[in-house]
């Protein structure tokens, strides 16, 4: 199994990563040797098996809906990049 | 002896009786890291003044007669992805180096309403990713028994403060053997929990259905004084069960009479280091002698589980990682051109090499035409894995296995061939596939007196099996004592 440099441009641009001509064969050697180990499990037959998502049998918890106070702005904002008139800003991204 | 090197029940002891103070203990331990972090480098921050404010008011308490809890004035480190309020958690990664979090996780409360205090955040690979905290952004943690080895990892850092002293336990996190790994490369006792037994609110996610939060500590006695701070129910985390609470120190029981071991041989053919196997076998006739009846299983699947793992691992931090996009908080690219530019340019600077590799490994089992073939094909075969293991613990009470294939590595020696560092978690891997718990307790050492581990693994919720046999193993062997000579 191996994955080429073009799948490895459309894997990275799908998980918003640039990768540089110079790291295209790195990544598509290294990914290829993990996914190579990660066939063996297409040798078994699981055709009748259920998939499991989650080993708890738990689905759908809810809490009560309680208002409650929130994080104050000010410790959320703390860590926005850049920000203007207590809310975080961004350059501008629709004409 | 020293204060530091004393352990949690010892420590605890002294502070209640007044045979110390808090301030004591505390700066003895602070001392013990001043003399060896800029060999070790266990911590990537240091909450000195904190720790300090809070050992006063536990003293205060204490010496105005009032209970300051089970874990009253006892010096504890944090692995760095795990949320303390306003203080830095930088998950080892350049995106978050500047990220302040705005509230605790539970595991934090948790550890302070029992009395802890928090002395530092310690070492990590980037995002919990890696078997050898190398690909931390800002250090490499030594392994104290020998500083050109590894620590081991993810949750390196943790270990490493734990097994020379610089902190008298301290909580890291397990997603494939993040802390079992490095307690046995470090000569600790690490335990992941069950699925569920811990709440995760408050630790950065790597892997959702495979995370969970633990301790590292000096011995078995520790650990169960520990577990009993941090476990319990918290509707901030939905996969956290509601269960009675229990006292796990009712069962550090010296008997391992009416327990029976299984052992899957089969798996412990290929690949596993001769002197680890020795100590491995030496361990198992100890708890023979020492009553346990041991029985051979078959776990069919299990040889299955790294490729099953890396597969589920990597979609789901794939998709817990999309988070980070330079927007509301994380690392910001100083150039862009438009919003596209951001998001790409942001997470190529901020993210390390294992990390983008896991993220698009991720990104490629989930993409359409891969999905079926592989991210389905592992839920499935983890389906087989839990069964297997489920058919075994009708057998038997507990599975033993060794914890790593191998003693510590040079440092470097396996960062060129990522599969190659992911066989180190071939013995530990399977135990989140099935979200069982898992303990790590010390069990000799190689031929060059690198640590080495021996795993015991029991049926989901049962830690006070786990528990009892750790403790009637370390009660009758000296290797929980043996400390490194840094």
């Amino acid at each position: 199994m191996s994955i080429t440099r073009e799948e490895i441009k459309h894997i990275a641009n799908l998980s918003r990563i640039n990768v540089s001509d110079s790291e295209l064969d790195m990544y598509a050697e290294t990914l290829s040797n993990i996914v190579g180990m990660a066939n063996e499990i297409n040798r078994l037959n699981t055709d009748d098996v259920k998939p499991t998502a989650h080993i708890l049998e738990s689905v759908n918890v809810f809490r009560k809906d309680e208002v409650k106070p929130s994080y104050s702005r000010e410790k959320i904002l703390v860590n926005a990049p850049t920000k203007e008139s207590g809310c975080i800003s961004l350059p501008k991204v629709v004409e | 002896m020293e204060l530091y090197s004393l352990t949690i029940h010892e420590i605890a002891k002294k502070i209640k009786s007044k045979e110390v103070t808090i301030r004591e203990v505390l700066d003895s331990v602070y001392s013990r890291i001043d003399s060896l972090e800029n060999k070790v480098n266990a911590y990537i921050n240091l909450t000195k003044e904190y720790a300090y404010i809070s050992a006063d008011k536990l003293q205060k308490k204490l010496d105005a007669g009032e209970d300051i809890g089970f874990l009253g004035g006892v010096p504890i480190a944090i692995k760095d992805n795990m949320c303390i309020k306003d203080v830095k958690t930088t998950c080892g990664s350049r995106m978050l180096e500047n990220f302040v979090a705005p509230y605790d996780a539970t595991v934090i409360e948790r550890l302070e309403l029992a009395g802890a205090i928090i002395i530092g955040k310690t070492n990590m690979d980037e995002f919990a990713m890696g078997s050898s905290t190398e690909s931390s952004y800002f250090k490499k943690t030594v392994n104290p028994w020998d500083i050109t080895k590894v620590p081991g990892g993810s949750s390196g850092g943790s270990a490493a403060s734990v097994s020379c002293d610089m902190a008298f336990a301290a909580l890291g996190s397990d997603t494939g053997g993040s802390i079992r790994q490095p307690a046995s490369y470090c000569s600790t006792v690490g335990l992941k929990p069950t699925y569920g037994l811990v709440s995760r609110f408050g630790l950065v996610a790597f892997a959702s259905s495979l995370d969970q939060i633990g301790p590292f500590t000096k011995d078995v006695t520790d650990m169960a004084i520990m577990l009993n701070a941090i476990v319990g129910h918290d509707e901030k985390d939905t996969t956290s069960v509601n269960l009675d609470k229990i006292d796990y120190t009712k069962y550090l029981i010296n008997d391992a009479k009416n327990i029976t071991i299984g052992i899957p041989r089969e798996f412990l053919k290929e690949g596993l280091n001769p002197d680890v196997k020795e100590a491995f076998d030496i361990a198992i006739d100890k708890l023979i002698k020492l009553g346990a009846k041991v029985i051979d299983v078959n776990l069919d699947y299990i040889k299955y589980s790294l490729a099953t793992y890396y597969i589920i691992a990597t979609a789901e931090a794939s998709s817990n990682l999309g988070r980070y996009d330079g927007i509301k908080y994380g690392y910001r690219t100083d150039k862009f051109d438009n919003l596209l530019d951001i998001y790409k340019k942001s997470r190529t600077e901020g993210f390390g090499e294992e990390v983008k590799r896991r993220i698009m490994l991720g990104t490629y089992v989930l993409s359409s035409g891969y999905y079926d073939a592989y991210y389905k094909k592992a839920q499935k075969v983890r389906t087989l894995i839990i069964n297997d293991f489920k058919r075994v613990f009708e057998e038997c009470d507990i599975i033993a296995l060794p914890t790593a294939p191998n003693t510590a590595f040079k440092m470097g020696e396996k960062n060129l061939n990522p599969l190659e560092m992911y066989l180190e978690d071939i013995y530990t891997v399977p135990v989140n596939i099935a979200g069982l718990p898992g303990i790590s307790v010390p069990c000799g050492f190689c031929h060059f007196n690198m640590p080495i581990g021996l795993q015991f693994i029991s049926s989901a919720f049962e830690e006070e099996k786990l528990l009892q046999l750790a403790y009637t193993y370390e009660q009758n062997t000296e290797f929980h004592k043996m400390k490194p000579n840094i």
